[in-house]
This record gives structure tokens, C-alpha cells and sequence, in this order.
């Protein structure tokens, strides 16, 4: 009989033991807010287009970590954003549907623009500057290039263009041979 | 016991089995101009010249299209503290200023400012001499070398006043003038070194007595040993006896500023430090020169010396050239009509630049212009592990595993096996056997890191502003709820008088 | 492209040259020994290793162009100059498969193996068909062995065996000094007395002249082709020397203590594969260490193995599983003995 007893006993109180330990730590070291949600944030390019279909780049972040949003929605962020959450969720890559567009600033044409204030509250880094009935201006390097801001525009005056190339900001590419595509291929090339 | 020749012979052959740590590689040297006194190119119908020239930020144009300049004249200002001037190499008109093609691998432009000759090539009236230097203030000759535009002539073209500071917590104990010239073809240092040696040792004085340099050394290679002996004649001419002229075995990249400090001091600049830390100065002998004119003459720095060479270039030549020349002007005048099948760069092979605009101008950087026959590239095949990259790195990288590490994106590895203290001499992607654009890979892997952190830092920015935002109109709405409270609080009836509009 | 604009020239092609050519003297010693049977053995080989490289990449679907490197065909000399002269035809191709396959291609072919194909192969033949590995002819210049200088004599051992020739087994073979000296230790025979009986000759050992594979004898042609590939750069002298001098030192140090029991110095040198696997198969680049240190480090645990396996070991000779077992660490040097970078010294 003991045979059978002892074991289930000392197995009984183990798990008691070590359940009541994981109690306790979590208690002790409680982490405030998900340091998953955090780490995935940190990741983001922090757009906060809403291209993902989250409202920002925190939402969307939460919403993967929760398991409501795939890994691959982060259009500005590419590849190589979508490889590190996928590698930090532990789940498999999946390719992102959108080319990402070049990057852009907002432009608005000063003398179309009104001056009705939307623009500026649909910025979501707040980087439109100007008043009721006043021109407003977009501050080109804090822009990112969301697009948030055209589709309120009453009178359509924000254009989206092209962030100048400059020279300082120039970088090499790959070289072109066919082992340098290959390596690339191989890592961002599934389906 | 005296030694026979032939056993002489037999331990240097037995030596060169066993090579003991020398890295770098001996390409051949080319230099075909090395006996061709230097002489001086013809003024172009115009000009251009870009508005950076030098490490750091470019110049302010001080001049408008339409206006005169003088041979000398300041045309664009330094702005902010990285940043040496520029001056109008002849006298002549402003035609325009607007973007120009420059040497880069890019291919973007720069905005320059074009001037045509007028022929005269006047001078401006009174240049700022200081002859009597040795009665000034340091910091006042240290300010003249700045508004006299010089900057690293070896191709760095990092302003050189910056590098002439006298701090008293790092004395300058070694100055050392380079005049290694590493890179195959190149001989403008060379001939500069043999035909204008007085006029570096000038130079030499004036950096001597502005750092108080206790050791003075002149690094030569020995495949120059004319160039020695002219430095030795003219320092000794100088009574400058305790300077020392060093030949250095023939071995490339021993010309680079960090190889040299540590061939010459034994001591190595440490990683993010600059050599001043260390208590050493590298200046290279065209700047050296370039400072004699800027001090004693007042002499904006114009013109340099230019090695056209390669085995394209129908007549190589060393040119006295003035900044600004398009180099397709410089290559006709050498008889180069015919492009085809012809790469031109700028630099020597190892390390410099292909042209994709010919109409690029010769700038500061301009050591030498190189028409090389095409070539057609081995394709990358892969590593065989040969280590022969590892042998040869004057850094101590492994550039397989790095060149790896850059080809499949795996850039935290790469930062930390030391990708940014590569110093892109080349001498691995030379040697390798597989011909992988080792160098290629690096400068990827750079630019890649550099960009991420460009976006982190911007992510990070846009982060803080949505944050921001997000605080604010919460504030907001809670103020408004405040308000509203109070309100009903206030007046517990409806009132017949419409509320006054919210403030914002 | 980026700079530099030039290059050196070479190529690895030109370094798999450089090896065969600096494998020469080593297979003319080979040739000279066993007559038409070296010649058979080795272009067996060699055509079986290129034949196999062929059908893997093309089960495999993968780019032809490897074929052309040379690899393959210095696979299948390094084998055949591994293999003992009398090894059947199929044990020939078996260590070629071996070698290509298991070697190699398993593992992404050229560049990525982390053990030397030839080797490999030679420990997988030597653990499946011990005796067909051990069983070494007499070399042609010792008088009353097959007469090798007969094509057809070599083919009949080469394609059905020595007993095809009908002469008597222990007539035609004899054992390699490693292996006679092991066999008689184990009988209670102190080496300087087995040695003796062996008629062991140092200057037979340098020349090759004595029991071994076709092309591990001769010290002095493998020395030949080690100064060669030394002079053209084409390795560097870390492994070979730390390899050589490690065997050599304890060697010595042994012999000093116990000349009985421990063979000497110059014994162990000359003996076995060792001069082989320092300057051909320790210093194959794809398996060994890049960094100079690491390269220190791999030979000199190189060659203490072999001096282990070869006194305490079951099997008389030691070079190439030493080789083979320090090919597995490699991964390990490279990543922690790195070049000192510059400006990072403390």
C-alpha cells in the first residue's frame, strides 16, 4: 500500500510546496504592466499610422501580445521589425502584406489651408503647430509620415512627399552579388 | 663568426616561413609618377566648388551668383565648430550656385558654388601673413590654419586646427609627419616630399612650436628613400637636427594615422579616444605644407598636389591642381578621351572612390585620380576559412565571420565583434581568395546600424510626442469634466442665459 | 562595388592547386612504392569524388559550380593517399561516398564541413572494414613483395584481392613501425628491442620506405610540400609547428623517463600520418581555426591526442582521429581566441 501512498504523498506536498513558493514570488516580484506589450512597443517604429488597424503603435502592441493581432501588421516597420516581434512572441514569421512606402513628411500648401485646427488634432505626435484661422505648418522632422492628417483636411491641402535623400543619411547597399541575395532571400523571403 | 651570404640567404628563408605577426598586404606599388616633377594644370573654364570639403558641416556660401571674387577670397563660411572654410581659387565670377555632382558613392549632389576665370588670376590684395608666428598667440595661428580652410590633405579631411589643440591635461609628446603614401600609384606626397621639402619642414616648425612636441618623427616609406633624403637635407638646412626620418618597411596600410601612431610610438589609440589621448599627432606633409602657406604667407588653401595616374591614363602625371577643377577637364587634359571600357576613382585603388559623375570637381580629399582598365569581378564564392583576411587585418578583426554576421543582418553580433573599428583599408577584401566584398559587407552593416539607430532615436522622439499628446488630451478631457462639475455644482437650475464658450 | 578596386589573385581554386602541387612529391614516393597500384587507388579516387560531388549536387538540385573548385578532386587525392595501397576497389569508393557525402555536402558543401572529408571518411573505413585498413603491402623497393610494376598484378589485388595473386598473405604485407611497436608492447616487448627486430630505419621512415598508407610514409616529400605551402603563403606555420613540436616535446620527454615503454622523438615524427596531418589535413582552412591563437591551440591539442592514442590508445596510429576530434572544438577557438583589436587592449 505505502508503495503507492508515499510517492502520491511526497508528490502531494511537493507540488504544494512549489505552488505555494510561485505564489509567493509572483507576489514579491510583480512586474507592473506586460513587459512583453513594453518590449514589443520598444520595437515598433512608433509611427502611430494606424496601418496595423490599431489606433497606435501601444495598441497594436498590446493586441499581439493578447493574441487579437497577428505579428505581421506593422507595415513601416518591415521586416525586420515583424522577424524581432515574431522572435520574441515565439511564434512563426509571416510576411507582411503592404510594401512599406518610402518615408514621407506632410506638406501643407500654406495658402489653401484655412485654418480649421483638424489636421492638428488628428496629428498623433502633436507635430503640426498653428492656431484657429492661422496657417498651419508641419514641423518636417517630427513628422512621421503617418498620414493621419490628410484625410481630415476639408480643403485638401496636405500633400505627402517624399523625404528628401540626403547625403549624410546615405548607407550602402548589399553588395550585389548572388550569396549576399541569397542570405537575404533566405531571410526575409517567406510566404 | 662571420656569416656567410649564402647562410645570410638560408636564415631569411627559413624567416620567411615563419612570418611573425604582419598584418597588412603588398599590392604592387604602380607608382609610375614617381619621377615626374609636379607641374601645373591649367585653370578650367569654370569652376566648381562644393560647399563641404571636410569632415563635419558644410559651409555657408558668403557670395551670390553675378559677384567678382579674388584669387583667395572667402567664399563660404565654417559653420558650427567641426567646419574649416573655403576660398575662390582664381579671380573670376560667381556663375551660380546650385547642386553639382561630387565624389561619392551615391551619386547625390552638393550644393557648390561655380565660378568662371577670368584669366587674371588675381590675387586678394593683403593676405593675413604671419611670418613672426613664433611672437603669437597659439590660439590666433590656430585660427588663422581654420580660416585658411586646411583640412586633413591624406584624404580624411578632417579639419585640421581641431587636432592642434594644446590641452593641458594631454600634452603632445610625438608629432609625426606622414609621408607613407601606402596606396599604389599615388605619388603626390611623394613628389611633394621631394620638390617642396623645405616648405614642409617649414610647416613642421610652426605645428612644433604650436604643441610643444618633445619628439618630432617624418615616417617615410622605403620605397621613397629620395623623398628621405630630400626631408633630411632641408632639416638640416632648418637646424632642426633632432627631428628624426623614419623608413618604414613598405607595407600597406602603414600610411593609416591609428597604424602609424603605433609604429612609431608603440602605442595604441585606444578605441573611441583620438590620438591627442594618447598624446601623439599625425599630421600628413601635403597639410603640413598647406600650413607653412596658411601661417607664413596667408594663403587660403587652393590647390593641391594630384597624382593622374593608372593604367588607363595615356599621360600620368603629378598636377599642381586648383580645387574646384572638374576632373573630366583634368583627364582630357592628360589625353583621356576615350571612356570606354575605363573606370575612373578617386584615390588610390585600395581605398578610393569610383566616380559615377566624371564632371565631379577635385576637392580638399583629392589625393589622386586613377583611370583603371575594367575589370570584370570574380563572383563571391564561399568562405573556405582560409583565415588570410584575419592574418592581414591591422585591426585584429575577423572579417569572415563579420562579413557574415553583416550579410545576414545579424548586426548586434557584428557591433560586438568590433564592426565599427574596421577602418575600411581594404586589405582583406584584397587577399581573399573567395572574393567576397568583405569591405562591401562592412560599410552595409555600418549603414544599416547607423540607420537603426537613426529610427530607434525617432521612434523614441515620436514615442515621447504621442505620450505627450495622449497626457495632454486627457488633461484635458478631465479639466472639462472638472469644469463641467463645478458648473452643475453652481448652478443646480438650467439656466436661461446660453454658458459662455469653453475656453480652449 | 565598393574598394578595393584590385586584388591579390588569388582564388580558391588556385589554393586547391597549390595543395595538389604540394601533395606531388608525397604521390610520386606513393607511386614509387606501389607501382600501378598508387596510380589506380588514386585516380579511383580522385574520379570518385568528382562522380559523387556531381550526383549530389544534382540530387540535390544545387548549382554544378562547386564541381570546378577543385575540391572535390583534392578530396580524392587526400583519400587515396590515406588509404593502404591494398585496399579493394570498393573500399576506395565507399570512403569516396563517405567522403563527399558524409564529409561534406551533408553539411552544405564546401566551406561549411566541419571535419576534413578526407578524414572522416578514413576513420568511417578504418571503424567499418578494419582489416581491409590495416593490412599494408610491401613497398616495391623491399625485395619479395607482389611485383607492383605489373599492371596486371596491381589490378588483380586492386579488383579481387591479395589472395587473387596467390602468393601468401604474410609474404606480401608487413605492419607499420606504429603498429608493430603497439603489438609487441602488448606482448611485453620493450620498443627499443621490437625496433630493433623490426629492422626500423630512421632514414626508411624519412624516405617512406616501411609499412603505412600509399602516401603517409615519406616525412621527407610531406615536408617537401609543407615548406611549399608555407613559402606560398598558402598556410600559415601555426598548426603544423604547434602540432610537430608538441608530439616532438612529449615525445622526448617521455622517452627521457621511460626510453622502454615511449618510442623517441624522431620515432614519433617520422611515424604514422603525423606529417600528413600537420601540413595537409590539420591545416585544411575550412576546419581549422582562422585566428593565429586558435591556431596555437589546435595544433598543440592535436598533438598531444596523438600521443595519447598512440601510447595508451587501442589503435597503434593517432594523427587523424586527433585531428578529426579537434576539428569539433574549432567552433569553440574561433569564438574565444580572437585577434587582440586594436585600441581594446586594457
Amino acid at each position: 500500500m505505502s508503495v503507492v501512498l508515499m510517492p502520491i504523498l511526497v508528490l502531494a506536498v511537493a507540488g504544494l510546496l512549489f505552488g505555494l513558493l510561485l505564489a509567493v514570488a509572483s507576489k514579491l516580484f510583480k512586474v507592473e504592466g506586460n513587459p512583453l506589450e513594453a518590449s514589443i512597443d520598444q520595437l515598433l517604429p512608433q509611427t502611430q499610422c494606424g496601418q496595423c488597424g490599431f489606433p497606435g503603435c501601444k495598441p497594436y502592441a498590446h493586441a499581439v501580445v493578447s493574441g487579437e493581432a497577428d505579428v505581421n501588421h506593422c507595415v513601416p516597420g518591415g521586416e525586420r521589425v515583424m522577424l524581432q516581434i515574431a522572435d520574441l512572441m515565439g511564434v512563426e514569421p509571416k510576411a507582411i502584406e503592404e510594401e512599406p512606402s518610402a518615408p514621407m513628411v506632410a506638406f501643407i500648401r500654406e495658402d489653401e489651408c484655412i485654418g480649421c485646427t483638424l489636421c492638428i488634432k488628428a496629428c498623433p505626435v502633436d507635430a503640426i503647430v498653428g492656431a484657429p484661422k492661422q496657417y498651419h505648418v508641419v514641423i518636417a522632422e517630427d513628422c512621421t509620415g503617418c498620414t493621419l492628417c490628410v484625410e481630415p483636411c476639408p480643403v485638401d491641402c496636405i500633400d505627402m512627399l517624399q523625404t528628401p535623400e540626403l547625403l549624410e543619411h546615405w548607407s550602402w547597399p548589399l553588395p550585389g552579388t548572388a550569396r549576399a541575395e541569397l542570405a537575404h532571400e533566405r531571410k526575409y523571403g517567406h510566404a | 663568426m662571420a656569416m656567410h651570404s649564402w647562410q645570410r640567404l638560408g636564415a631569411k628563408w627559413l624567416a620567411g616561413l615563419i612570418p611573425l605577426a604582419e598584418a597588412g598586404v603588398h599590392p604592387d606599388d604602380c607608382k609610375v609618377t614617381a619621377s615626374l616633377a609636379i607641374t601645373d594644370a591649367p585653370l578650367p573654364p569654370l569652376l566648381v566648388l562644393p560647399i563641404r570639403q571636410h569632415i563635419g558641416q558644410a559651409c555657408a556660401p558668403i557670395v551670390d551668383a553675378g559677384d567678382t571674387v579674388l584669387r583667395g577670397q572667402k567664399i563660404a563660411k565654417s559653420q558650427g565648430y567641426v567646419s574649416t572654410s573655403i576660398h575662390a581659387p582664381t579671380s573670376g565670377r560667381v556663375v551660380k550656385i546650385e547642386e553639382h555632382a561630387i565624389v561619392h558613392p551615391s551619386g547625390i549632389g552638393m550644393l557648390s558654388i561655380f565660378i568662371e576665370p577670368d584669366g587674371e588670376d588675381r590675387w586678394l590684395e593683403k593676405l593675413p601673413a604671419m611670418a613672426d608666428y613664433a611672437q603669437r598667440d597659439p590660439a590666433e595661428i590656430r585660427e588663422q590654419i581654420r580660416s585658411c580652410g586646411i583640412a586633413g590633405l591624406g584624404g580624411a579631411l578632417f579639419p585640421t586646427f581641431i587636432k592642434l589643440v594644446r590641452d593641458p591635461n594631454h600634452r603632445i609628446e610625438t608629432l609625426i609627419l606622414n609621408g607613407i603614401e601606402c596606396e599604389p600609384w599615388l605619388t603626390c606626397d611623394h613628389r611633394l616630399m621631394v620638390e617642396d621639402a623645405p616648405r614642409i619642414v617649414a610647416g613642421l616648425k610652426i605645428l612644433r612650436y604650436l604643441v610643444q612636441a618633445e619628439r618630432c618623427v617624418v615616417a617615410i616609406e622605403d620605397n621613397k628613400p629620395d623623398a628621405a633624403a630630400a626631408m633630411r637635407e632641408a632639416l638640416k638646412q632648418a637646424g632642426c637636427a633632432d627631428v628624426e626620418v623614419r623608413l618604414l618597411p613598405t607595407i600597406y596600410p602603414q600610411g593609416s594615422e591609428k597604424q602609424l601612431i603605433e609604429t612609431i610610438t608603440g602605442r595604441q589609440v585606444p578605441a573611441g579616444k583620438l590620438p591627442l589621448h594618447i598624446g601623439a599627432l599625425c599630421e600628413n606633409v601635403a597639410t603640413t605644407a598647406a600650413i607653412a602657406d596658411a601661417v607664413l604667407e596667408g594663403k587660403p588653401l587652393i590647390e593641391r598636389v594630384v597624382t593622374l595616374s593608372g593604367d588607363a591614363m595615356p599621360k600620368p602625371a603629378n598636377l599642381r591642381v586648383r580645387i574646384g577643377t572638374p576632373v573630366d577637364y583634368l583627364l582630357r587634359q592628360q589625353g583621356l578621351e576615350d571612356l570606354h571600357g575605363v573606370e575612373v576613382m578617386q584615390g588610390g585603388p585600395m581605398m578610393g572612390e569610383r566616380l559615377r559623375h566624371l564632371d565631379a570637381p577635385i576637392t580638399k580629399g583629392s589625393n589622386g585620380i586613377l583611370a583603371m582598365r575594367q575589370q570584370a569581378r570574380e563572383p563571391e564564392s564561399p568562405c573556405i576559412r582560409c583565415g588570410h583576411c584575419v592574418q592581414v587585418c591591422p585591426v585584429g578583426l575577423m572579417p569572415n565571420e563579420l562579413a557574415s554576421h553583416c550579410r545576414n543582418d545579424r548586426f548586434e553580433e557584428s557591433e560586438a565583434f568590433n564592426l565599427f573599428d574596421c577602418i575600411e583599408c581594404g586589405a582583406c577584401s584584397y587577399v581573399c581568395p573567395a572574393h567576397i566584398p568583405l569591405v562591401h559587407y562592412f560599410r552595409y552593416g555600418k549603414g544599416q546600424v547607423a540607420a537603426i539607430r537613426r529610427a530607434n532615436a525617432f521612434a523614441e522622439l515620436s514615442r515621447q510626442r504621442s505620450e505627450a499628446r495622449e497626457q495632454r488630451i486627457q488633461r484635458e478631457r478631465e479639466e472639462k469634466a472638472a469644469r463641467r462639475r463645478a458648473r452643475s455644482a453652481a448652478k443646480p437650475a438650467p439656466s436661461p442665459v446660453p454658458p459662455k464658450a469653453e475656453q480652449p | 562595388m565598393s574598394s578595393p578596386h584590385i586584388h591579390s589573385g588569388s582564388s580558391s581554386v588556385t589554393m586547391m592547386l597549390q595543395v595538389m602541387l604540394a601533395l606531388l612529391p608525397a604521390t610520386l614516393v606513393a607511386v614509387w612504392l606501389f607501382g600501378w597500384l598508387a596510380l589506380l587507388q588514386i585516380s579511383t579516387c580522385m574520379a570518385a569524388a568528382i562522380g559523387f560531388e556531381w550526383l549530389l549536387l544534382r540530387v540535390m538540385k544545387r548549382s554544378l559550380a562547386p564541381l570546378f573548385d577543385g575540391s572535390a578532386a583534392l578530396t580524392g587525392l587526400f583519400l587515396a593517399l590515406v588509404l593502404p595501397a591494398a585496399a579493394p576497389w570498393w573500399v576506395a569508393l565507399v570512403g569516396a561516398l563517405a567522403a563527399i557525402s558524409l564529409g561534406k555536402q551533408l553539411y552544405g558543401g564546401l566551406g561549411y564541413n566541419p571535419f576534413n572529408p578526407a578524414l572522416a571518411a578514413r576513420v568511417i573505413l578504418l571503424v567499418s572494414f578494419p582489416l581491409q585498413m590495416t593490412t599494408w603491402l610491401l613497398p616495391l623497393p623491399i625485395a619479395g613483395g607482389a611485383d607492383l610494376t605489373d599492371l596486371t598484378t596491381a589490378a588483380t589485388i586492386f579488383f579481387n584481392g591479395i589472395a587473387a595473386t596467390g602468393q601468401p598473405f604474410d609474404a606480401v604485407t608487413m605492419a607499420t613501425p606504429l603498429g608493430y611497436v603497439k603489438t609487441a608492447l602488448h606482448s611485453g616487448i620493450p620498443v627499443p628491442q621490437s625496433l630493433a627486430s623490426y629492422h626500423y630505419s630512421a632514414l626508411a621512415a624519412l624516405v617512406g620506405n616501411e609499412g603505412g598508407s600509399m602516401g603517409e610514409t615519406s616525412a621527407l616529400a610531406l615536408l617537401l610540400g609543407g615548406v611549399y605551402l608555407l613559402r606560398r603563403r598558402v598556410i600559415s606555420w601555426h598548426i603544423p609547428l604547434a602540432f610537430l613540436a608538441t608530439v616532438a616535446v612529449m615525445a622526448a620527454v617521455s622517452h627521457l623517463l621511460n626510453p622502454d615503454r615511449f618510442a623517441s622523438a624522431t620515432f614519433h615524427l617520422l611515424a604514422g600520418g603525423l606529417m600528413l596531418c600537420a601540413f595537409f589535413m590539420a591545416t585544411d582552412p575550412v576546419t581549422s581555426p582562422v585566428a593565429p591563437r586558435g591556431q596555437l591551440l589546435f595544433g598543440i591539442g592535436c598533438g598531444v591526442l596523438t600521443w595519447v592514442i598512440r601510447n595508451f590508445g587501442s589503435y597503434p596510429e593517432g594523427a587523424m582521429f586527433a585531428v578529426v576530434l579537434m576539428n569539433c572544438v574549432v567552433p569553440l577557438l574561433d569564438r574565444h581566441f580572437r585577434p587582440p583589436v586594436y585600441g581594446h587592449r586594457s
